[in-house]
């Protein structure tokens, strides 16, 4: 479903040139749950970025399904199939727009017509009750603003969910229900998950298969079998494995 | 030996609907020790450690039985011997460093300037202590640090500055709220075991505030469990996995395990007797 072929991305203003990635190589199978793990700035979300066109610098090969993408502008139908879903899901939605009106307008966008029945469906997706319909953002709390980004995410139906970091700012009780929330929908809708985590226990209990990375590099692909039974190669896949399991 | 005792706080907000307890009648006290505060986002984790500073801004309320430094009612001191405590006694790490410093003065001089304060002496002794607590940071290069300006400094770098003016006074008491929250585990490591030298060496008494159970019990001596502005439950932090409280066991099952696979995380059932009963006998 995703292939990415030895990408690289940089930043570059003129004084200072940042290689964020180097040589990314990795490929996500239909359905699978595929994870990014690395400590901050280790280049996780932009790879994420390369792909949705917002790090519009980059080299390499990155293929969604089927179609190589170019550059950094994204047709509408690359949006039909890929959403992403962010950290913060209190900077992703606009204060001053309701519930009702970002599923709206992002069904509206999709060409959707029967906008009315389909934001009820989303809500029920989610887990969100409809007394929130009407709500704004202040007036949700963390888990719930995150429920309506990944509602607004699935509003066209995508193949393909990019989620950098979406449990990261929230309480671990209610990290485990948007975890679950995510896992009931990748079974419901047969999505492919690329999932960007610094929480490696986040990504070996979501993912199948996972890539460690450190300094803009991938240093190790693996399996969760691997990670579990604590068979990473690389010494850095080690020593992440080691402080995570210390406890 | 006890440093603080805090004996009943409340902390409340008023509203148009009537007020708000942020903190509910919360008893503690804090020794040559490590004392970790843990609770979800609300809990009244940050409220209870600015209370103690008396930093909470109107129209909030600070009421306590005491809230004792050595036996010293912080609660009836005027604001100007209030102020001394805040600069040289007790000292606080808030969150998010960038937010501290102030960004248009180099950090030198901030340092520089933190010292001054508090010490009547030359410029170049200031110069040469504030290198001094860099260095105790573990800053290899403070030369170049002095000269830099916040921005320049990633947010392991600002949070082990923040710890460094921090320690200028030599505090009998740091209150760090979620200090190594945004820093990496390899990052996490350094600023903690920085803390951790201080309680040894200094026998300074350490309240660290964090969401994070398992770095708490990790790190810390004992633990306070806080729940809707009150204290559930007080363990030693190396027994926080066999926490008694419904809610502690709640959160720490919660968190996905690498040697324990399973399709769902159990999700926390909330009941709402944990808001009304504080612990039995609440002898923190
Ligand atoms: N817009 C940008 N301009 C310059 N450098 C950037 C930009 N975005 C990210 N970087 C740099 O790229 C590197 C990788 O960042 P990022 O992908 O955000 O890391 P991660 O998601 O793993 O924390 C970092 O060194 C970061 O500072
Ligand atoms: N200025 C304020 N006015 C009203 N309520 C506040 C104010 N500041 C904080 N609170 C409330 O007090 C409670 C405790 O907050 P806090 O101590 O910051 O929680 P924690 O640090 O555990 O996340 C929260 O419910 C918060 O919304
Ligand atoms: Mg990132
Ligand atoms: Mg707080």
């Amino acid at each position: 479903m995703i292939k990415v072929e030895n990408l690289n991305v940089w930043f570059d203003d003129g004084y200072d040139r940042v290689d964020a990635v180097r040589g990314a190589s990795f490929n996500v199978n239909q359905g699978e749950s595929f994870g990014l793990v690395g400590e901050s700035g280790s280049g996780k979300s932009t790879i994420l970025r390369a792909m949705t066109g917002l790090a519009p610098t980059w080299s390499g090969r990155i293929e969604i399904d089927g179609l190589a993408l170019h550059g950094h502008k994204r047709n509408r139908d690359f949006y039909k199939t890929v959403q992403m879903v962010f950290q913060d899901p209190y900077a992703s939605l606009h204060p001053r727009h309701s519930v009702d009106q970002v599923l709206g307008e992002a069904l509206h966008l999709q060409g959707f017509r029967d906008i009315d029945t389909r934001v009820v469906k989303l809500l029920d997706d989610v887990g969100l009750d409809r007394k929130f319909r009407f709500r704004y953002p202040h007036q949700l709390s963390g888990g719930q603003r995150q429920r309506v980004a990944i509602a607004r995410a699935l509003a066209g139906e995508p193949k393909v969910l990019l989620l950098d970091e979406p449990t990261s700012a929230l309480d671990v009780s209610v990290q485990a229900e948007i975890l679950n929330l995510l896992t009931d929908l990748r079974e419901e809708h047969g999505l492919t998950y690329l999932m960007v985590s610094h929480d490696l226990p986040v990504i070996g209990h979501m993912c199948e298969r996972l890539a460690v990375m450190k300094s803009g590099e991938i240093v190790e692909v693996m399996d969760v079998t691997q990670l579990r039974q604590m068979q990473a190669k690389h010494p850095y896949s080690q020593e992440l494995i080691g402080v995570s399991v210390a406890h | 030996m006890t440093l603080l005792d805090v004996q009943n706080l409340w902390v409340k907000f008023p509203n148009r609907q009537g007020v708000f307890d942020a903190v509910r009648g919360v008893s503690f006290s804090l020794g040559r020790e490590r004392l970790g505060i843990v609770g979800e986002s609300g809990s009244g984790k940050s409220m209870t450690g600015r209370a103690i500073l008396r930093l909470i801004r109107k129209p909030g309320i600070v009421q306590a039985d005491h809230i004792a430094l050595e036996g010293r009612n912080l609660l009836n001191l005027p604001e100007v011997e209030m102020r001394k405590v805040r600069g040289q006694q007790i000292s606080m790490v808030m969150q998010d460093p960038k937010f501290s410093l102030n960004p248009v003065m180099r950090i030198g001089d901030q340092i520089m300037e933190a010292y001054l304060l508090h010490n009547r002496t030359s410029k170049a002794q200031a110069r040469a202590k504030s290198l001094e607590m860099l260095r105790a940071v573990s800053i290899n290069d403070p030369e170049r640090v002095m000269r830099a300006y916040p921005h320049e400094m990633s947010g392991g770098m600002g949070q082990r500055i923040m710890i460094a003016m921090m320690l200028i006074p030599d505090p009998k008491i740091l209150i760090a709220d979620e200090p190594t929250s945004a820093l990496d585990v390899s990052v996490q490591r350094q600023v903690l075991d920085i803390m951790d030298g201080l309680v040894k060496e200094r026998g300074m008494g350490l309240i660290f505030i964090s969401h994070d159970l398992n770095l708490v019990s990790e790190f810390c001596d004992r633990v306070l469990i806080m729940y809707a502005g009150q204290i559930v439950e007080v363990c030693d932090a190396d027994k926080l996995h066999d926490a008694q409280h419904p809610y502690t066991q709640g959160l720490l099952q919660s968190l996905p395990r690498l040697d324990q696979p399973r399709k769902y995380l159990p999700v926390l059932q909330r009941e709402d007797d944990w808001q009304k009963a504080p612990i039995a006998g609440d002898q923190a």
